[in-house]
């Protein structure tokens, strides 16, 4: 009983923080319900025993991928009131495409039944269960493979998203690290030969100090 | 006691608000990438309980990969918008039409 109240608590947070990323009138407004979105997700998941997602969405999604929306949305000098003009025109189709849906997978699992009985609760796990470590064994044996090309994916898009915003600004004074190992010997240095030859002492051609190196 | 019913029925409204979202926020880049996003966790939330539901573990890995996918897209999206604006000084989506047949 207690669990269930928890459950339509966190789905009444859930819907009004969904309805705040989609209405708000600041697009900083809504980052921050998609945050508390994400947040609400993590407990109703962890409420379901599914405890290592639900800390990955809290660390993956909030700690990183909000962050960078933020970044964005404070960083753009956005015009929102030209961008919510018209913002109720298509509002009767969305919301009519919004019900059509909502029917649609309602009706899936409700009339047709899938087969399953919908209606039991979870099985209930032993007492030493550990999601991370079940999910673990999984993911390092059977899916190993397409969890290494998981890593290559985000290798290859921190690759894009650096060489997309990276810019040259001309005129900047920055150092050039591969001309400069690559230099020689002979570009830089000249050997002149000493043209006081009349001198015999050492100290002879010690008037031409700038003979050496040039 | 939470039903499958419960979290499928939690999942479909969440799609169906981003649906909305999509139609509503049309113009503004910034808002359809945070509606995908959350369109993303509806469909992650219907895995992690079938997963979870019907004691299958393939579902939760399932969820790890998208949500990696989905930060990579992100990441990439938000790079895009960020050229986007340094070119056009605008993320409306009425102003991308360079490519109009």
């Amino acid at each position: 009983m207690f669990v269930q109240i928890l459950f339509y608590a966190f789905s009444a947070v859930l819907i009004a923080a969904a309805l705040g990323v989609i209405l708000s009138r600041n697009p900083v407004h809504s980052a921050l319900a998609l945050v508390l979105a994400f947040f609400t997700s993590a407990a109703l998941w962890l409420l379901i025993e599914v405890e290592f997602l639900a800390i990955v969405l809290v660390l993956v999604y909030v700690g990183a991928v909000m962050v960078l929306f933020l970044f964005v949305v404070m960083m753009l000098d956005i015009n929102v009131e030209g961008l919510r003009s018209g913002f109720t025109r298509y509002a009767w189709l969305g919301a009519l495409t919004a019900l059509v849906v909502i029917v649609q997978m309602v009706s899936v699992y409700w009339v047709k039944g899938l087969g399953i009985d919908a209606t039991q609760g979870a099985p209930p796990l032993p007492a030493d269960y550990s999601n991370t470590r079940a999910l673990g064994e999984v993911l390092y044996t059977q899916y190993v493979y397409p969890f290494e090309l998981a890593a290559m994916l985000l290798l290859v898009a921190i690759v894009a998203a650096i060489a997309l915003t990276m810019r040259r600004r001309p005129g900047l004074k920055a150092q050039d690290v591969a001309k400069q190992v690559a230099v020689r010997r002979e570009d830089r240095v000249r050997i002149v030969k000493d043209v006081d030859a009349g001198g015999t002492g050492p100290g002879a051609g010690g008037g031409t100090g700038e003979g050496g190196a040039r | 006691m939470i039903t499958l019913q419960h979290m499928l029925t939690l999942s479909a409204v969440l799609f169906s608000l981003s649906v909305a979202g999509i139609f509503l926020n049309r113009k503004n880049v910034i808002l359809l990438l945070m509606c995908i996003e959350l369109m993303l966790l509806a469909v992650n939330f219907s895995f992690v309980s079938f997963s979870r539901f019907l004691g299958d573990l393939d579902g939760q890995v399932f969820v790890f990969f998208v949500l990696t996918v989905a930060a990579a897209e992100s990441a990439i999206g938000l790079a895009i918008l960020v050229v986007l604006f340094r070119e056009r000084k605008s993320i409306n989506v009425e102003d991308l039409d360079t490519l109009k047949g």
